[in-house]
């Protein structure tokens, strides 16, 4: 089944995995700017990454038919240090205009201090200035229930947000119906130990319904799966679930939200869904 | 009536037909680990350790004839506090609140 996988950190990630990718359906990824495992050196590295997101990875993905878009910002996880944000949040607007950058992302908590709520708010306006869409990082683990109420509540509180053009991602259980009823999407992110289960995921889907909900891998550096999403779409057959919504939750879902960006491309399907 | 009643697509014993083995294993490696945390090094004397406690409170959950076991669950493993920090403690998370008060938020008792 064609699919789209909306969060996948490819720059960690070995071209196999785009060739097993592209071999079960993957049509397209977007990719988030995130930690790479250590707190980089200056904002000159953050100026490299992009560039990275921008050129390399779209022209490596291109070789196995899989289209690439990528998210920028500075990730939580380095959202404490207030000056090294001013720094990088002054080099994104040069890379915005680049063709695949669909929005600013993953942005969000990590530990919920003072700093990295101001620098998530920092990039909340940036996207608000330039009018881009929004991909939200939530906390793990212990910090997850506190990370989404308290980032939830200060965009509510925020008449300049569009619900509807911000991704919420990692929810989990305690976190799926709150990030629902305020209107945003919800990504459930499919990685072993810290986040959902394919299973888990379609019994969030099976409670709160398929309306703004999407699937991804997340894979990184971490012990991830880059087959996360066809996992879940075999889970979900053997859960009961039929092609239409299945294909709902993994391709026009993502279609839709990334849809309102003008530089996405809906990828061409293929005309008959080969099974997983 | 169980909430959210006939959600899930499948009947109950095409459910434990299709997955009861698999979380059977599950079970026997959380009391496998148990007794295992028991037989550590100097274990009479450790004191406990927060995420074990944080452990054993959601494993109660598992037993609750309620539903909503997995959202409670959650819950026990949180930290329910929403008052941001004055700055960061650590880079990475632990999987259990370590604030011993653990301070209870009254709205924190969503039903899934």
């Amino acid at each position: 089944m064609n699919y789209i996988d909306m969060h996948a950190h490819m720059v960690s990630r070995t071209t196999d995995d785009y060739h097993a990718m592209a071999l079960s359906g993957c049509l397209a990824v977007t990719e988030p700017a995130f930690w790479s495992g250590r707190d980089r050196l200056g904002p000159e590295a953050f100026a490299d990454y992009f560039d990275h997101l921008t050129t390399f990875e779209p022209a490596r993905a291109r070789e196995y038919g899989i289209a690439h878009y990528a998210w920028l910002c500075l990730n939580p996880k380095e959202g404490e240090d207030r000056d090294l944000t001013r720094q990088v949040l002054k080099i994104i607007p040069e890379f915005l205009h680049r063709d695949t950058v669909l929005g600013i992302g993953e942005i969000g908590l990590n530990r919920v201090t003072r700093n990295e709520l101001a620098t998530f708010l920092d990039h909340v306006e940036l996207a608000l200035e330039h009018h881009q869409l929004i991909h939200i990082h939530t906390p793990h683990l212990e910090d997850k229930y506190k990370g989404t109420r308290v980032m939830v509540e200060a965009l509510a509180k925020d008449p300049r947000i569009e619900p509807g053009r911000v991704m919420i991602d990692h929810a989990e259980e305690h976190t799926a119906g709150l990030i629902l009823e305020h209107g945003f999407w919800t990504g459930v992110t499919l990685y072993p130990k810290t986040k959902a289960s394919p299973a888990r995921a379609i019994d969030m889907i099976e409670v709160y319904g398929a309306e703004r909900v999407i699937v991804a891998s997340a894979c990184d550096w971490g012990p991830s799966q880059p087959l996360a999403v066809p996992e879940f779409i075999l889970e979900a057959r053997r859960r009961g679930h039929d092609e239409e919504t299945i294909s709902k939750i993994v391709l026009d879902n993502p279609e839709r939200f990334l849809g309102q960006s003008p530089k996405f491309v809906p990828p061409r399907r293929e005309r008959a869904a080969a099974r997983v | 009536m169980a909430a959210h009643a006939d959600t899930c697509l499948l009947t109950r014993k095409q459910l434990l037909d299709q997955s009861f083995m698999e979380h059977r294993a599950h079970l026997l490696a959380i009391a496998a680990f148990l007794d295992r945390l028991e037989r550590a090094q100097g274990a009479d004397n450790a004191p406990e350790d927060f995420r074990l406690t944080a452990f054993r409170d959601a494993l109660h959950e598992l037993t609750s004839p309620e539903p909503g076991r997995v959202v409670r669950a959650q819950l026990r493993l949180s930290d329910l506090d929403l008052t941001l920090l004055d700055e960061r403690d650590s880079q990475s998370a632990f999987g259990a609140s370590r604030r011993a008060d653990g301070s209870h938020d009254d709205r924190a008792g969503a039903e899934q």
